[in-house]
């Protein structure tokens, strides 16, 4: 009937317990990141790994919990859908990043050379 | 849960409720593609913004520019908005038009909050003489953010919409189905926001 149908939505029902615990998860998130950079006097490049891993797992959370996204056989097509778009994402932004890297080691041939970190 | 609140209207207003409830569902899923697409939208943005982040022209520095607590701030706003569309959901599941107005309303107060500190910090960048001209950077800055910030105003402008149906219309079916859709774009701005605050304030305040 209907009821898979409707619940394959990808913004089917959440309940009052799914939406604090994402919101909570997601504060958190957003606070570690904010205070590492604010704050912390790690080495720059744990402080930016750290900044990316705590985006990427913010993402997950708000998919999770206010989207409601999951593996379950209903979803699949939603996952599917998801799944090639990031293939899409990670072609055009890989892509771009490594050609504009490039160009830049071999116009600028005395600068140096930062790479991904230097870029973000 | 949703589909007892959405099979009790069809039950009640059509008697082709299965065919009813299947649209239901072809159209939220087919937004759910249309917002796979402006997910690649702003992938292309994003990576305009991050190959042109250097490129300042003489101009000021994200380090200059950026506020950090300010950001964290708009960054609460969105996400106290996401949470309370949430609470707006809920209530429709179970059929109550009241909260699902008073939550409606208090998500659009959030979000008019979170874009009325954007225009804030535009209109004091581009007074300073910092605008989109000012360097490749800010150009870059400026349509990613704009762009999200867009998306933002046209969510609200879908919200107020939304508040009127469910005065005049009631909880129907295709209320409940657009209010389902109008979450999904909701939720999804906040996710991009994610990213721009990273990849923008954050990286940019390090750089």
């Amino acid at each position: 009937m209907s009821h898979a149908a409707i619940d394959s939505t990808g913004a089917s029902h959440g309940s009052l317990r799914s939406y604090l615990t994402g919101f909570v998860l997601a504060v958190v998130l957003t606070v570690i990141p904010f205070g590492l950079v604010m704050y912390s006097d790690m080495p720059r490049e744990y402080i930016v790994y750290g900044v990316f891993a705590a985006a990427v797992l913010q993402i997950l959370v708000h998919l999770h919990y206010f989207l409601h996204l999951d593996r379950s056989s209903d979803q699949s097509w939603n996952v599917a859908a998801i799944a090639l778009t990031a293939i899409a994402i990670v072609v055009v932004v890989g892509g771009s990043l490594w050609v504009m890297i490039e160009l830049h080691y071999y116009m600028q041939p005395h600068a140096m050379v930062t790479g991904l970190l230097g870029l973000c | 849960m949703t589909t007892d609140v959405l099979d009790s209207h069809l039950a009640a207003n059509d008697s082709h409720g299965h065919d009813h409830g299947e649209a239901v569902s072809n159209t939220v899923f087919g937004f759910w593609i249309y917002i796979m697409t402006d997910c690649v939208l702003f992938a292309t943005v994003f990576v305009g913004y991050v190959v042109l982040s250097h490129n300042y022209a003489g101009g000021p520095t994200g380090k200059e520019l950026f506020d950090l607590p300010y950001a964290f701030g708009e960054t609460l706003f969105l996400l106290f908005s996401s949470v309370t569309y949430g609470f707006a959901m809920l209530a429709m599941h179970t059929n109550n038009r009241k909260q699902v107005l008073i939550w409606l309303a208090v998500t659009f107060l959030l979000g008019l909050g979170f874009i009325s500190m954007e225009l804030h910090e535009f209109a004091g960048m581009i007074t300073e003489g910092n605008g989109p001209d000012r360097s490749a950077f800010l150009s870059g800055f400026f349509t990613l953010v704009g762009t999200h910030g867009a998306h933002v105003s046209v969510g609200l402008l879908w919200m107020a919409v939304m508040m009127g149906q469910v005065m005049t219309k009631g909880l129907s079916t295709r209320v409940q189905s657009r209010l389902m859709r109008l979450s999904m774009f909701w939720h999804f701005l906040d996710v991009i926001w994610i990213g721009v605050f990273t990849v923008v304030y954050l990286m940019g305040v390090m750089a």
